[in-house]
């Protein structure tokens, strides 16, 4: 079985970012980019079942800006195989991106394809749900625990009510959420081979597909500073506070 | 010019941070106290590969650099480990050098892969009581006995010799008064920390109290023939080449220990409100912290510039020198501002930044005096007479 990985590059989680000066979006001048922590996990999900047998390969691919190589080459050296990157400076949407996946995916033919539920920049939560439907295969999203039995899913996912387990069936599309596993580290050994695995490049134009913006951004600002909180003496203080001064009941 | 790391370079340090982030600075204290070697980190490491960075990868190395290697130990440092951390295996890292580079291939493949697994530890055994910074003066003597040696002496400050198996032994074996230079007649052994012939004490000191230091009393140690690295007499030349790139890791090092002291300073002085205001919105808490950040960011210039140059196969004494003085009087300097900015707090074990303290006052003292890397800059640089 091949395992489809796909790896955004993103704003490293512990970054305080800045909102740029004319609010058309935030500043990544010099600010420190990583992979976005959904997909580790991904990656990682990926990199047990090809330990466990069910797969025998496991393809990491990023679509974005040259830069993008450096992810790709952080998910071969936690032990990925080999890399696709499709190259582009423009703006891209959770559309875009699941369009050039359906393409890479025709081309490559995975039974499995693990995204990370959202990413940690734009936190759309869509792009899993989107290429599912474009390619008319079943989504186990926000996946806490996947088990392979006899060829087909079963996908535990964390709801609001708490844990749904669904049976899939193969090829299919899966998102994680947080609690799915802890991924491992490169270690320095496997950073030295990640050197020498394939990427091979293409670029959107080259596969076809349109990536021209369907939204527009308007205006990016910082969220309002949060005013230190009150402490009340009793639930009827509680109450009356919540009527009276927030308004809420 | 160009001062950026490379992609490699950054997923070193990412990946060398992630192993980092499970020792957190409750965990370095409790082994401060407790005055307990790291063993769990020290494992983790191991087992990542990190330990045989600068080795080579015939056996079982990544054969990189003094960069990578330096750009390891910073993040180590940095992390909040400080010397706690990159004393537990800074001697694996470039102690073994001269087996590596003058060594047989039946040395190298005998001793460098358990090394890099975090099998076998080893141990410096160069300075000792009688001889200090002058190491041609040295006492311990090996003598030929069949087709090996017998060495006696004593060594001091021997770090880790209280866990180590193996030690890298700086020993006389042709008299001074029959060399032509005082140098010359020195032979270095990589053999076996052999307890039926050596009394390991450790040595109750200032701090780093979870890396043990000792005073090592050999008597009567048997040391094969094999054991001799490179040609007899040649000991104190191969030590020399290994000098430089351990004077650029413990320039970082001691850089990263100001880094993250300084980190926690400017935390607090942005929290902590006195006078109705955070400490650090006034000017005598912001401009020590300030001169702080340059002079730990100039050292770090000066570490990486040798490290550079090493890497190249250029000449790098000077470079490497001052980079050892400048990150232990920066780094040095960042952690008395980091317990001075914390008030009565930089005092309680509790904040860390006195262990920092502590621990950065080694980085100014060993592997070399402040003095005899002036000494050098004067004479090798400035090409003033030699003073002593
Ligand atoms: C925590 C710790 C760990 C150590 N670990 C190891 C280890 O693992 N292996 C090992 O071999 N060694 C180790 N050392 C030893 C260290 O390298 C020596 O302490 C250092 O080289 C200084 O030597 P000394 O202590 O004999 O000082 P001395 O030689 O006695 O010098 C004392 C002072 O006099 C000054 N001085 C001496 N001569 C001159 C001169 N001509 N001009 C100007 N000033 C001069 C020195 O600069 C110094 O300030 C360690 C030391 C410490 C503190």
């Amino acid at each position: 079985m091949k395992i489809l990985v796909p790896v955004k590059r993103v704003v490293d989680y512990n970054v305080k970012i800045r909102v740029k000066a004319d609010q058309t979006g935030v500043d990544l001048n010099n600010v420190k980019m990583s992979m976005n922590p959904f997909d580790e996990i991904a990656v990682e999900e990926a990199l047990r079942m090809k330990e466990a047998g069910s797969a025998d390969e496991v393809v990491a691919v990023s679509i974005g800006v040259q830069q993008c190589q450096e992810t790709i080459r952080t998910a071969l050296a936690m032990g990925a195989d080999r890399g696709i990157l499709v190259k582009t400076d423009a703006e891209l949407e959770p559309l875009h991106v699941a369009k050039i996946l359906k393409a890479v995916i025709d081309e490559e033919n995975p039974e499995l394809v693990i995204l990370g539920k959202q990413a940690i920049d734009d936190d759309c939560n869509q792009t899993g749900q989107m290429l599912a439907a474009l390619l008319g295969r079943p989504q186990g999203t926000f996946a806490s625990k996947l088990e392979l039995v006899d060829g087909k899913l079963n996908v535990t996912r964390e709801v609001d009510a708490g844990l749904q387990t669904i049976t899939i069936d193969m090829p299919a599309i899966v998102t994680t959420d947080l609690r799915l596993n802890e991924p491992r580290y490169a270690s320095l050994p496997n950073i030295m081979k990640a050197k020498k695995k394939p990427i091979i490049e293409n670029t959107p134009e080259d596969m076809g597909i349109d990536i021209a913006p369907r939204l527009s951004v308007l205006k990016v600002e910082e969220p309002p500073k949060r005013e230190a909180g009150i402490k009340v003496e009793t639930v009827g203080d509680l109450v009356d506070k919540l009527r009276n001064e927030a308004g809420v009941i | 010019m160009d001062f950026a790391f490379t992609p490699e370079q950054e997923s070193i340090r990412d990946a060398v941070e992630k192993i980092c982030q499970s020792y957190d600075a409750e965990y370095w204290r409790r082994q401060d106290q407790a005055g307990e070697f790291p063993e769990a980190f020290v494992k983790d490491m191991a087992d990542g590969g990190w330990l045989g960075i600068a080795m080579p990868e015939e056996f079982g190395g990544a054969g990189l650099g003094v960069t990578e290697a330096a750009l390891m130990m910073q993040t180590v440092a940095r992390s909040g480990a400080a010397l706690s951390g990159c004393s537990a295996i800074h001697i694996n890292i470039f102690g073994p050098m001269p087996v590596v580079v003058f060594g047989n291939d039946e040395q190298r493949s005998r001793h460098l892969p358990a090394l890099i697994r975090g099998e076998d530890r080893t141990c410096f055994g160069v300075t000792e009581p009688n001889a200090g910074l002058n190491t041609a003066s040295i006492e311990t003597k090996a003598e030929r006995n069949g087709n090996g040696w017998v060495a006696n002496g004593r060594k001091l400050w021997t770090s880790t010799a209280q866990t180590a198996n193996k030690i890298l032994l700086l020993a006389r074996t042709t008299a001074k008064e029959d060399c032509a230079r005082p140098t010359d007649g020195l032979s270095l052994f990589y053999t076996d920390l052999n307890r039926d012939y050596c009394e390991v004490q450790e040595i109750d000191k200032m701090g780093r109290m979870a890396v043990d230091t000792n005073a090592v009393f050999i008597d009567g140690l048997p040391i094969p023939g094999e054991d001799l690295v490179g040609e007899e007499g040649k000991g104190f030349r191969y030590l020399l080449h290994g000098l430089n790139p351990e004077r650029v890791l413990v320039g970082v090092e001691a850089v990263g220990i100001g880094q993250v002291a300084l980190e926690r300073a400017v935390q607090y002085a942005r929290e902590r409100e006195v006078f109705g205001r955070p400490i650090g919105q006034n000017q005598a808490i912001q401009h020590p912290l300030a001169k702080a950040w340059a002079e730990l960011a100039a050292a770090e210039l000066m570490a990486f510039k040798a490290a550079a140059l090493y890497d190249a196969g250029e000449e790098c004494g000077a470079e490497a020198n001052a980079a050892k003085y400048l990150g232990a009087e920066a780094g040095f300097s960042a952690c008395e501002t980091a317990v001075l900015t914390h008030g009565g707090m930089g005092y309680a074990k509790e904040f860390d930044v006195e262990r920092y303290m502590r621990e950065i006052f080694i980085a100014r003292i060993a592997p070399v005096s402040r003095e005899m890397i002036l000494n050098y800059i004067a004479e090798r640089v400035l090409d003033l007479p030699r003073s002593y």
